[in-house]
């Protein structure tokens, strides 16, 4: 673990992004709420970025992807607002006609 | 001794350490509206590790875009939905010895992926490392087809982008609208905002 | 300032740039701080005079001097009060996000020439972005509050801040685009010269982009005619009703905070920011020019001028948000809503492709009617276009090489 504590690489923030990865899939597991779950899908997303702005920066690493990290970066920013928008339209939609916001309660089609 | 500290390292660690704590404070506390509160300080750390990343462009958008836009109707979307009985909710054991066994899983094997590949762990160290971080032009000019340091412009994404706006624009506003009830009668909203 | 500490007392360089930032800190502080304590005697004095009568006349003189200190005073007084059905963390915390989300652009706002705690490139971005994080404020307060008129004042009033970023944002990416640069020194170093270089008075798109500017930013800091979220006769006080004490007073600067930011933004992007209608420093001399980097102190009493007149442009502008608040009627939730979505979107979108237009055609307007010597960065408007094309014709220059490489390629593989 030693290389951990020395200079800041690549490798660092991949592990930052593993971790908001992570927490983000175990968000959309285990939540009830189905916010809660939508919560966990931007936690996935960030921690996406946080591999491709690393891969991107020249502060890390000799050669680096350069434009091509930040912009893939920037796009899924937008792609998430937008995933955003129609998840919550959605959620509030399921809450109306349900009056319940639990994911749980969303078993109309059980056999 | 303080001469001795690499501060980039000391910042690394501090905006880290807050967007991973908060994230996993949201994975583990049942309260909704907690839970959005800790996603925008970690989402706001994340915009942190941006900046010291060199990408300055893309850490205001974070800020912009993500923070002030994205969890911005994530909470309005919680407000409306915030009866007390949904606030807090609380998971099964058996899901979370689950979660806990694949999520684990997973980290561990990302963990090690992160740290296996040369290329990633060796640190600039003495090249020092470009002294201007101002991406703004040269992202301007990439979405607007023309780059000049050898890649592709990304025009037609960003087009498609556009499209893909509008139509979500369009979808999204149409699902949300006021529902009218089969008599014709008032608009049945259970919204707050009338 | 940095550097100063470092060079000439000599200290290591952590402590010079903590130092400094200190000091930066400390300025700006005071300067909020201060202005909310001077804003708030100046809108009840013009508020009385609007509805003729004299205002506060007793506390410390005749004109009432002392009366923002004595409320100050009453409210650090005040009993600490928590609503019994109030989340208590989330109430704790919300008047400190609105005052962090209203006091930390003006980090990187310029008070003069280099005059700028913190010298961003992308200044313009991240005073924006700091500004919209400011609705976390309101919203986290509204729901803390446990009642349900905080909840719904909380609503109403996140929903039309959010919605006028909009706009807001379309007007400001005018000067932006104006200029090239999201830099805000360059941008008021742009408008050097007379009045008539301002940006305000480059095209009539432009005129109009600052009204609707001025618009949305007394809608977006939720002040009449657009605080139906927040009047009495409403909502009780919306989302800070259950506040009282030092946390309404919390919120309150972060309230006047907002207004002078966008007071001061507006002089930045359209009133030509620290540069006065008539260029006396520059006239006299005493400006620094573009290289110099040694200090002098007639540049450091121009730029001290500069700041000055920026901050008194700042000033009108709220006066100009106080006086309207007490002449004009308030606004229903729904015509806040009409007048955001249907007037000031279509007509900052009008105003932007005005101004493209304009700039394409090349028209002239009153910008070019005295030339201003160029100060190297007055430049910046010409240059970012000539560098744009050199780009241009850089990069056609190495696709028509790389199609050259590649007939040359598929004629060796046809010939061999």
């Amino acid at each position: 673990m030693t290389p951990c504590f020395g200079q800041i690489t690549v490798a660092h923030y991949l592990a930052v992004g593993a971790v908001l990865f992570v927490a983000g899939i175990a968000c959309m597991m285990t939540k009830r709420n189905a916010l809660g779950v939508l919560m966990g899908v931007e936690l996935v997303l960030n921690g996406a970025n946080v591999n491709f702005v690393a891969f991107g920066s020249d502060y890390l690493r000799p050669q680096s992807l350069g434009l091509d990290g930040h912009l893939m970066a920037l796009f899924v920013i937008v792609l998430a607002a937008a995933e955003a928008a129609v998840a919550l339209a959605i959620v509030l939609n399921f809450y109306n006609s349900r009056a319940s916001i639990d994911v749980d309660r969303a078993d109309h089609l059980k056999g | 001794m303080f001469a001795a500290i690499d501060w980039q390292a000391a910042f690394f660690w501090l905006f880290a350490l807050i967007s991973c704590g908060f994230a996993l404070a949201v994975l583990f506390t049942p309260n909704i509206v907690h839970m959005a509160s800790y996603l925008i300080v970690s989402l706001g750390a994340v915009a942190g590790l941006f900046f010291l990343a060199g990408a300055e462009f893309v850490g205001a958008m974070q800020l912009m875009l993500y923070v002030g836009g994205t969890l911005v109707l994530l909470v309005f979307g919680v407000m409306l939905t915030s009866r007390s009985n949904f606030i807090r909710m609380k998971t099964g054991g058996g899901e979370w010895i689950l979660t806990l066994f694949v999520g684990g899983a997973l980290l561990l094997l990302l963990l090690r992926t992160a740290f296996l590949v040369d290329g990633w762990r060796i640190p600039l160290g003495q090249a020092s490392p470009p002294a201007d971080a101002s991406t703004t032009t040269r992202i301007g000019l990439a979405l607007s087809g023309v780059r000049l340091d050898g890649g592709n412009g990304y025009l037609l994404p960003f087009v498609i982008i556009s499209m893909h706006l509008l139509v979500v624009l369009i979808g999204a506003a149409y699902l949300a609208r006021a529902k009218r009830s089969a008599d014709g009668g008032q608009p049945v909203d259970r919204n707050l905002m009338r | 300032m940095a550097e100063f500490f470092d060079t000439s007392l000599h200290l290591p360089t952590w402590l010079a740039c903590l130092l400094a930032a200190l000091v930066h800190c400390g300025l700006i502080l005071s300067l909020v701080g201060t202005g909310a304590a001077v804003f708030i005697w100046m809108e009840r004095k013009v508020a009385g005079r609007i509805q003729d009568r004299l205002g506060p006349t007793r506390t410390g003189g005749r004109f009432g001097w002392l009366q923002s200190p004595a409320d100050g005073l009453k409210l650090l007084t005040k009993e600490d009060l928590v609503p019994g059905s109030a989340d208590a963390m989330l109430f704790r915390v919300a008047p400190y996000v609105s005052f962090t989300a209203s006091f930390t652009p003006f980090l990187a706002l310029p008070f003069a020439d280099g005059w700028v705690a913190q010298h961003l490139h992308t200044g313009v971005f991240f005073v924006l972005a700091v500004l919209s994080l400011e609705v976390f404020g309101v919203i986290l307060a509204g729901y803390a509050s446990g009642s349900k008129w905080s909840l719904f004042g909380a609503m109403r009033e996140s929903a039309q801040v959010v919605s006028y970023e909009v706009p807001l944002k379309l007007c400001v990416v005018i000067p932006v685009l104006l200029c090239g640069t999201l830099d805000l020194i360059a941008i008021g170093n742009m408008q050097a010269g007379w009045m008539s270089n301002w940006l305000v008075f480059h095209d009539p798109f432009t005129f109009l982009a600052f009204w609707i500017y001025f618009t949305c930013g007394v809608a977006s800091v939720n002040r009449a005619p657009f605080d139906l979220a927040e009047a009495e006769s409403e909502l009780v006080a919306g989302f800070h009703t259950e506040y009282s004490g030092l946390r309404w007073g919390f919120f309150f600067m972060a309230e006047y905070g907002s207004m002078f930011l966008v007071s001061c933004l507006c002089s930045v992007l359209f009133l030509g920011g620290w540069h006065g209608p008539i260029p006396l420093f520059d006239l006299l001399g005493w400006s620094y020019g573009q290289e110099e980097t040694v200090f002098r102190l007639t540049g450091y009493l121009a730029n001290l001028a500069g700041c000055v007149n920026l901050i008194l442009k700042g000033v009108l502008g709220v006066t100009v948000m106080i006086w309207v608040r007490w002449t004009l009627p308030r606004l229903r939730i729904d015509q806040v809503m009409t007048t955001c979505l249907k007037y000031c979107v279509p007509l900052a979108a009008i105003c932007f492709v005005g101004v493209l237009s304009w700039q394409l055609l090349g028209l002239r307007g009153p910008n070019d009617l005295i030339p201003v010597a160029p100060r190297g960065v007055a430049g910046v408007r010409e240059g970012w276009v000539r560098k744009a094309e050199a780009a241009e014709r850089q990069a056609q220059g190495e696709r028509t090489a790389a199609a050259g490489r590649r007939v040359a390629a598929r004629s060796e593989k046809v010939g061999g």
